[in-house]
């Protein structure tokens, strides 16, 4: 019976458990119940993808209303897949969150804090799992206003400024999607996906679908970060709470490029975005820049927090140059960078947070001679910070072998030399860290730090973990991309 | 225990041993009596493979599937052999060396040491059974990656900047250019498997295979080709036992070790031949190998002496192979172990030299080879295994590339190879004349520096390094000459690799 309903769960059990932090009004209560909801919500989402991969994609009608009247949540091997991505970091970050947040946030904001984290991860799981335009707005704003306050909670008073700036352009991101799907149900009727899909061909030279399409890619572009519409990410990730940078990192940029890819591929169709549309040129401009800028800019950082900052505008490039080449290969590696950068930006920023809770800084300076006093910590930031170079065996060389195989497929060799060469930035800017911490003695007034604690350590590692895992074995993650590549590029949900 | 259990134990052993080093760390002796062992069990798996690949048997196993179709996997073909003993070997021998040097230098973080090396050696007993390029890919980043820490060794500002110079270099060169060129191999071919007469005939366009070509000669940064040989000078600023066995053998032996085989058994040597412009190859290695020998010549410090003339060695056998005939193929595939056995043997001496008198710069040693006879003497056998001089085993490698060279009728490369000789004989003999004939400029007057804390007790002053320092060089000479003595089994193993390529 309740596995009939779990799509509905999927969003609701996080949903409820936001006022009920409130109501709890001490911060560790609180954390305890967001800690065991994350927990089930990632359950949730395992159960679902487990159900997709054996059944096929699966539709939900919420409060069963049938579909152009109700909404409809509609799960597919990529939405599946998204879901896990998104709960599992949220479950990871969860226990690190107790002892992060204990130190960096007021004891009378804490519970606030939780509830906040709840409705972000509510709105995310929402984004991902519905079949609904509108729907998806509305979980967009959702996440967006949650992403504001938590950002704001931050304990650097910048972190005010950086919330604001986020606020203001997220806003504009919001409304110009919100003008699309405006303009699509103008000209459609209807705010189902698939009825969209279904009536779009027929109307696809009508000038408000093209201007709908236009509206949605740029506003989806704004919440993604895609270059050069990243301005607000930097600040934001740098004066974030340690933990809130993770989980934004790893996940809600994420779901950015996720909606990007199904507003293209499913509601539009691949024909019109890539051959009525010069979206493939645009994309593959703006992600070459972004993947060049980014990790150019990365490399000049002081503060580590900063600099990875601005290595999630470049991976975003990535993921953005995937999409471009409209190619199986090309989405292979869009969507397999979705999890693999999930993966290894989150074992990062939560490292950081590990370094944060001792050293109360994350600037190079002062981390000067850490791998000695963290060692468990920074080997888990070098095995993350690898696999962002993309060494071998680790998820970051699957997602460039895919990204250069689809470069070359098409003929196009200097993006397949521009992504090898991005990734020796990657090198250039994790190097500086890695020889800070181990081949630097540190000064003599430096504190006396030990490791991290565990409950912060151990989903450190076991996402760095993760990170080598899904490098050797990559049946899952590259089964599931490959699939859902192949269905995205078919059209329809 | 099957063939295919020990391919899997070989690169396991530097692993295992590598978790006994760390648990150990408190204790030095049982820490390097851990080193000791693994070297030794490493070698005897990797020696038991030897009568079955001499007889023709091509052990093989499958341990990982990265991708649909892109398997990680070992086998064992004559060049790879031929690589592993080696190696495998002179970890034996550097063990003991690195024993003697480490405590006589009181040098730093010591686990750390033994522990990178260990993975180190596993790395390069990887790359030499790999069957395919991936594997062997993954296994030649793997090296660079266990060797940093091994070249940032002592944290200095210099250091540092070495071992930046030295990563930059080879992981630069080899996600830019070989992963590249690996990739387009995969799409052309369909296959990364290694097989005699190679994968790209018929599948690629002659303009592809010379971009191909030059993607992989170059982007192989470990052998040193240049313009991208800078970080072999570069990682000399690491202890002496790391130039010796990874600098001159395992490190560089895998980049020319990797062109051989993607020239053998990527493009086939046929392909090659038919294929527009291979001569360019030649004319690349020997200015490399010139060059490097020029610059070899204007250097002071002992070290950078010798890593110049790695880089000039190298290029011998990039040369051979690009030759693309039979005779230099044997020649390359010899001179593989001959620079190998040569090689460490003068840095084992220079690091010798340092131990025991503090001595770093060519011009301080006039008159040391009446102080340190042995070691002396064992650099006087790898300066002549360097020039190519019976009685030692650099002759015979260049034996066969001359022969090599006259077979195919490359004037070019006939010349380059006599020019290289006179210099390495010019820069190499003096040296030796130095320390033996000219009289010590300045002879000290008290002990040794405080530093040489066994030394000193063991042998007073002027004399020679500490036992297993001069055991290990002792033994490294003796083989380059034995080598020359009885070149068989390594004849026999590149003959195979030869005739299983036409």
């Amino acid at each position: 019976m309740i596995s009939l309903h779990l799509p509905a769960l999927q969003v609701v059990v996080p949903l409820i458990s936001a006022p009920l932090c409130v109501l709890l009004r001490r911060g560790f209560g609180a954390w305890l119940l967001a800690t065991v909801i994350a927990w089930t919500a990632f359950a949730i989402s395992l159960a679902l993808l487990a159900q997709v991969l054996s059944d096929g994609a699966l539709s939900y009608k919420m409060g069963g209303w049938a579909a152009p009247w109700g909404i409809e949540y509609r799960i597919d091997r990529l939405n599946a897949f998204m879901l896990v991505i998104v709960a599992g970091i949220g479950a990871l970050v969860m226990p690190c969150a107790y002892h992060s947040v204990a130190r960096e946030i007021a004891p009378e904001r804490q519970h606030l804090f939780y509830a906040a984290f709840m409705l972000a991860l509510t709105g995310l799981l929402g984004i991902v799992i519905t079949g609904d335009v509108f729907n998806l707005y509305v979980f967009l704003e959702i996440t967006s206003l949650a992403s504001y306050t938590l950002v704001a909670l931050g304990a650097d008073r910048r972190a005010l400024r950086a919330s604001f700036q986020y606020l203001v352009l997220g806003t504009i991101g919001a409304t110009f999607i919100l003008i699309g799907i405006g303009l699509l149900y103008m000209v459609t009727g209807t705010l189902n996906m698939a009825d969209l899909a279904a009536r779009i061909p027929a109307l696809q030279e009508l000038r408000p679908v093209r201007a709908a399409f236009a509206f949605i890619v740029v506003g989806a572009g704004l919440k993604l970060a895609l270059f050069p519409l990243h301005l607000w990410l930097p600040n934001a990730y740098t004066y974030a709470p340690s933990v809130v940078s993770a989980f934004l990192a790893a996940t809600a940029t994420k779901v950015g490029v996720y909606v990007l890819m199904r507003f293209i591929f499913t509601v539009f169709g691949a024909r019109f975005a890539f051959e009525m549309m010069p979206l493939g040129e645009i994309l593959m401009v703006l992600g070459l820049l972004a993947v060049m800028v980014g990790s150019l800019v990365a490399v000049f950082q002081t503060n580590v927090k900063r600099m990875l900052a601005y290595s999630s505008i470049a991976q975003i490039g990535y993921m953005a140059l995937g999409i471009s080449f409209a190619s199986v290969n090309g989405l292979v590696a869009g969507i397999v960078h979705l999890f693999n950068h999930a993966a290894m930006k989150g074992a990062l920023f939560l490292a950081l947070a590990c370094v944060f809770y001792r050293l109360g800084s994350v600037e190079l300076d002062a981390m000067r001679g850490l791998g000695r006093r963290m060692p468990l910590t920074m080997a888990t930031f070098v095995a993350a910070g690898m696999s962002l170079v993309g060494v071998p065996l680790t998820v970051g060389f699957i997602s460039k072998w895919y990204l250069v195989v689809a470069a070359i497929e098409s003929g196009l060799w200097p993006v397949a030399v521009i992504v090898l060469v991005a990734s020796l930035l990657a090198l250039v800017y994790i190097w500086r860290v890695v020889e800070v911490a181990y081949f630097r003695e540190p000064d003599g007034d430096a504190p006396e730090v030990t490791e991290a604690p565990a409950a912060m350590l151990v989903p450190t590692m076991a996402l760095a973990a993760a990170c080598i895992y899904f490098g050797i074995d990559t049946e899952l993650t590259v089964g599931v991309a490959t699939e859902a590549a192949l269905s995205l590029l078919e059209g329809g949900p | 225990m099957s063939a295919a259990t020990v391919l899997l134990l070989a690169p396991l052993t530097p692993l295992a041993g590598a978790v006994l080093m760390w648990l150990s760390r408190r204790r030095p002796n049982v820490r390097e009596a851990v080193t000791l062992a693994t070297a030794v069990v490493l070698f005897g798996l990797v020696a038991s493979l030897y009568p079955e690949v001499a007889a023709g048997g091509r052990p093989k196993t499958e341990f990982g599937e990265l991708l649909p179709g892109l398997v990680l996997a070992f086998e064992v073909e004559p060049l790879g052999m031929l690589f592993a003993l080696v190696s495998s070997f002179l970890w034996i021998v550097t063990s003991l060396y690195s024993i003697g040097y480490m405590r006589g230098n009181n040098e730093a973080h010591q686990t750390r040491f033994y522990i990178y090396f260990a993975l180190a050696l596993a790395a390069t007993v990887g790359i030499a059974f790999a069957a395919n390029l991936l594997t062997l890919f993954v296994f030649y980043e793997a090296l660079t990656i266990a060797t940093y820490p091994l070249v940032a060794h002592h944290g200095t500002e210099e250091a540092r900047a070495g071992g930046r110079t030295y990563l930059g270099i080879l992981l630069g060169t080899s996600i830019g250019f070989f992963l590249l060129a690996v990739i387009v191999t995969w799409n052309v071919a369909g296959t990364l498997e290694f097989s005699p007469g190679g994968i790209l005939a018929g599948k690629a366009p002659p303009w592809l295979v010379g971009v191909l070509l030059a993607l992989y000669v170059f982007g192989i940064g470990k052998a040193a080709v240049m313009p991208f040989h800078r970080w072999l000078p570069a990682a000399m600023v690491a202890p002496v036992p790391v130039s010796a066995l990874l600098h001159a053998v395992a490190v560089v032996k895998a980049g020319v070790f990797s062109v051989v085989k993607v020239v053998v058994y990527v493009f086939g040597l046929d392909l090659l031949a038919a294929s527009p412009s291979p001569e360019w190859l030649v004319y690349v290695a020997g200015f490399t190998v010139i060059a490097a020998s020029l610059i070899a010549l204007r250097q002071n410090n002992l070290k950078l002496l010798l890593a110049y003339s790695t880089v000039s060695q190298l290029s011998y056998v990039i040369l051979a192979a690009g030759l693309l005939s039979p005779l230099a193929l044997v020649g390359a595939v010899l001179h593989i172990g001959a620079h190998a056995l040569g090689k460490i043997t003068l840095f084992f001496a220079a690091g010798s030299i340092y131990t025991a008198a503090h001595k770093t710069e060519v011009s301080q040693l006039d008159g040391i080879g009446r102080r340190m006879p042995w070691t002396m003497g064992a650099f006087a056998i790898g300066a002549l295994s360097m020039i190519g001089l019976p009685p030692t085993a650099g002759f015979v490698s260049k034996w066969y590339m001359l022969l090599g060279a006259l077979q195919v009728g490359n004037m070019v490369a006939v010349a380059i190879i006599i020019v290289s000789t006179l210099l390495n004989a010019a820069y190499f003999l003096p040296i030796v004349y130095a320390a033996f004939f000219k009289p010590e400029a300045n002879p000290p007057a008290e002990p040794g520096p405080a530093h040489g804390r066994g030394r000193v007790a063991l042998h007073g002053e002027g004399g020679d390094a500490p036992p297993p320092i001069v055991i290990a060089l002792t033994v490294t000479a003796t083989l380059t000459v034995l080598l020359f003595l009885f070149p068989g089994a390594a004849l026999e193993l590149a003959g195979q690799l030869v005739e299983k390529t036409r």
